[in-house]
């Protein structure tokens, strides 16, 4: 297997009683070039071995954090991995260059629909207003963001709605894979 | 008399019994209470004991014996430390204090030999009683004390060259020419001959003997140790205390070092309380009565000089304004070598039998007075400086303060050792099996050996300093008895226990031990946990379900305990404990099959 360009961070705690984040993982596992990194089964004391993770995302064009939206924001060990692997002098500040260049993609899932997420709704604001704290990491660390890859209404999604949402996610994984390696990262 | 060394043994005890506690009572000290008792039992009091010298020379073994425990303390890269203090201190108190008195003497019209020899033997101070002292008042950490032993240990070098040169000053020259190389090479010799019978016959000796478990036998070895060592010491012309200070530095980093020190400990406090006896009875109030004012004037004379030039000292050593008198008390009386050396110098006809008893009875009484110094420290002086006469130092310089002691170092032990060793945590490690010791000291473990049970150990192993004690001995019976000794002897020491089964776990909760981990329950936990992985569970879900049911039963065997003793309850509140986990894990189980029809994300 050729060194993989896209790194998959998947983070789900109850894997065994996923639906579409499961679905997501495995559809990314059978493409060559990509490696799905399962953070729960990996560290489930999380502990984590920061010094194997960086040498993952030094070789990766693309980082896909794949993951439920918990409470606005990531899972525990998702947040637990961001503290300790993205360090200052390797992921940002002053001459760190480590992720400069890569992509910064986004997959998650909402529970609830996208008109929960509406000022005097449920949320109270769009969707989009959670994502600053994201966007901002992948500024920080110089890498390109991608616009995310959202499922909205996770909570009741039938089968096909499921199947659309994999096939784009697979769809976008194998466009990636097309382009020149170590060119444009942008797949905008 | 048939029965004289039992009789005389009575005599010697019954005094030391009647008069050191009544002394210690009156706030005199101990030193001046077998001082006291020797002066009442002696040719000058009761009579009851005539052979001074004889007494006297057996009893110096308690000051052999006390270097030998120091020696003990310091092993030799610690004493490479201290060089300065002990050769540069020492030689300026020696030189400083000779040279104030031999002036004294000439204006006083001493003839020179006479005033050099006695200016010498009055600058030495006792070793016996400064270090005794040092140690009764937990005095030996602090700068004072630290001074003070370095220039003791000096004065001990410092005796051998003094006694060398007496022939040459006297009248009747000793016939001591002629074996000058050859004496020197015999010394090295021996030296080296201690250096390398330390290092590869007197350790394996003691292992051999440890592991015999005969603990008197292990006692015997010791004492033979130090004894034949003094004695060969002597032999080449060292003095015996110098020598097993040597010996008791070289089995300093030894793992047996704790045994020794337990097992000498006894031996050195008797002996030593009989040499200060000794030293009671053999001030001459024959002399004294005759001339006394001569003699107090001299005593006074002589305390007043030697104080002078050794506060002015303390104060180009360093020492702290508040502690400078009690530097200068400590050091001021004149020592046991000044006996030898005025007996050499009445030997070698430098001075007469008269001025060398009249000597003798100066430094004895001025041994009587530091107690008496002391007393008046306390009262009057250390009240004034107190604030800044802290005793924090004292902690700093020990080299184990904030240790943590590990009891027991088997499988068990040795797991917590190496963690909290790789932490670096200050480690003591107790154990019982001496191949267990010789395995670890090659992995560089400071492991002592000794039955941890031993209060008299834990003592020495610096019980009273530690952080904390892990109990991880294997045997049972053995774990109860330290747990109960240290509730007792060492309350406020929190103690870690490893509990072989939920009976034990209880035995040591009766106890008031809380931190406690049964030896088995963690590791079987997290062989059910792959267990659980291995079948098909996610990792993170084979982790909550292990914490889960580890919470479960901790809860249930500490509810279980109110009623572990009665044992029809216990069989009853052990199967309901069974009966609620069952119940438990239905529960969790019908929540996953909910949850799972939620399951969205």
């Amino acid at each position: 297997m050729p060194t993989p360009r896209i790194l998959v961070l998947y983070a789900h705690p109850a894997p065994h009683r996923s639906r579409i984040n499961r679905r997501l993982a495995e559809a990314a596992r059978l493409l060559d070039g990509v490696l799905v990194h399962d953070l729960y089964e990996t560290y489930p004391d999380f502990f984590i071995d920061v010094a194997r993770e960086q040498a993952l995302l030094a070789q990766a064009e693309l980082v896909v954090f794949l993951h439920p939206i918990r409470w606005y924001s990531m899972p525990s060990l998702m947040k637990e991995w961001v503290d300790s692997v993205l360090a200052p002098g390797w992921a940002y500040g002053p001459g760190s260059t480590a992720l400069r260049g890569k992509g910064y993609w986004l997959a998650v899932t909402t529970g609830s629909p996208e008109d929960a997420y509406r000022p005097g709704e449920r949320h109270g604001r769009p969707f989009e207003a959670y994502l600053p704290p994201f966007e901002q990491t992948a500024l920080l660390c110089g890498m390109h963001w991608w616009p995310p890859h959202i499922l909205h209404g996770a909570n009741g999604a039938d089968d096909d709605v499921i199947e659309a949402h994999v096939a784009r996610f697979r769809a976008r994984l194998e466009a990636f894979l097309l382009t020149t390696p170590n060119g444009s990262a942008n797949g905008a | 008399m048939e029965h004289s060394l039992l009789s005389n043994a009575v005599v010697y005890l019954g005094a030391a019994v009647l008069a050191v506690p009544l002394a210690r009572r009156l706030g005199l000290g101990a030193v001046l209470g077998y001082l006291l008792a020797g002066m009442a039992i002696g040719p000058w009091g009761l009579k009851l004991i005539t052979q001074v010298e004889t007494i006297l020379h057996f009893s110096e073994f308690g000051v052999v014996l006390l270097l030998f425990l120091i020696g003990l303390e310091l092993d030799p890269a610690r004493l490479w430390s201290m060089r300065r203090p002990i050769f540069g201190w020492g030689a300026a108190q020696v030189l400083g204090v000779a040279a104030v008195l031999f002036g004294a003497a000439l204006l006083l019209g001493v003839a020179w030999q006479a005033a050099l020899v006695g200016a010498l033997g009055l600058s030495l101070s006792s070793t016996a009683i400064a270090l005794a002292t040092l140690g009764e008042r937990n005095l030996m950490g602090t700068p004072a004390g630290q001074a003070g032993f370095a220039i003791l240990l000096f004065q001990d070098i410092a005796a051998i060259p003094m006694i060398a040169l007496i022939p040459l000053l006297g009248v009747a020259a000793g016939d001591s020419g002629g074996d000058g190389w050859l004496g020197a090479a015999r010394l090295a010799g021996v030296i080296l001959g201690v250096i390398v019978a330390g290092r590869f016959l007197v350790r394996p000796a003691l292992r051999i003997i440890a592991k015999t478990g005969m603990r008197e036998i292990f006692t015997a070895f010791a004492l033979l140790l130090v004894i034949a060592i003094s004695l060969l010491m002597q032999w080449v012309g060292m003095s015996m205390a110098l020598g097993a200070f040597m010996a008791g530095v070289l089995l300093a980093d030894s793992e047996y070092r704790h045994a020794l020190e337990t097992d000498l400990e006894p031996f050195k406090g008797l002996l030593l309380g009989l040499f200060f006896i000794a030293v009671g009875m053999s001030v001459d109030f024959g002399v004294f009565v005759s001339r006394p004012w001569l003699i107090l004037g001299l005593v006074l004379g002589f305390l007043l000089l030697k104080l002078a030039v050794l506060f002015a000292l303390a104060h180009r050593f360093g020492i702290a304004r508040g502690q400078r008198w009690l530097f200068a008390f400590l050091l001021s009386q004149g020592g046991e070598f000044a006996f030898v050396v005025f007996g050499a110098a009445g030997a070698a006809r430098v001075f007469t039998p008269e001025t060398g008893s009249i000597l003798v009875a100066v430094v004895a009484l001025s041994m009587v007075t530091t107690p008496l110094l002391l007393l008046l420290y306390d009262k009057l002086l250390e009240p004034r400086y107190h604030g800044q006469n802290q005793r924090r130092s004292f902690d700093d310089i020990d080299d184990n303060e904030g240790h943590v002691i590990i009891a027991g170092f088997g499988r068990f032990g040795q797991i917590i050792g190496r963690l909290l060793h790789a932490n670096r945590v200050p480690l003591t490690v107790l154990d019982h099996d001496p191949d267990q010791i010789e395995l670890l000291r090659r992995f560089g473990f400071k492991v002592f050996y000794g039955d941890a049970t031993r209060i008299d150990l834990l003592q020495a192993a610096g019980a009273a300093k530690a952080r904390a004690l892990v109990l991880a001995i294997d045997d049972i019976e053995d774990s109860l008895a330290l747990a109960d000794a240290l509730r007792e002897n060492f309350p406020e020491l929190p103690i870690l226990a490893r509990a072989r089964n939920v009976t034990h776990y209880y035995q040591l909760m009766d106890r008031g031990v809380t931190i406690i981990e049964r030896e088995t329950f963690e590791s079987a936990l997290q062989l059910g946990r792959r267990a659980l992985c291995h079948l098909g569970y996610g990792a993170y879900r084979a982790r909550e379900a292990t914490l889960k049911f580890r919470e479960h039963n901790k809860a249930s065997v500490d509810a279980v305990y109110p009623f572990y003793k009665d044992r029809e309850q216990y069989v009853s509140m052990a199967k309901r404990a069974r009966d609620e986990l069952n119940e438990m894990f239905a529960r969790d189980l019908k929540r996953v099959e909910k949850e799972s029809e939620q399951g969205w994300d």
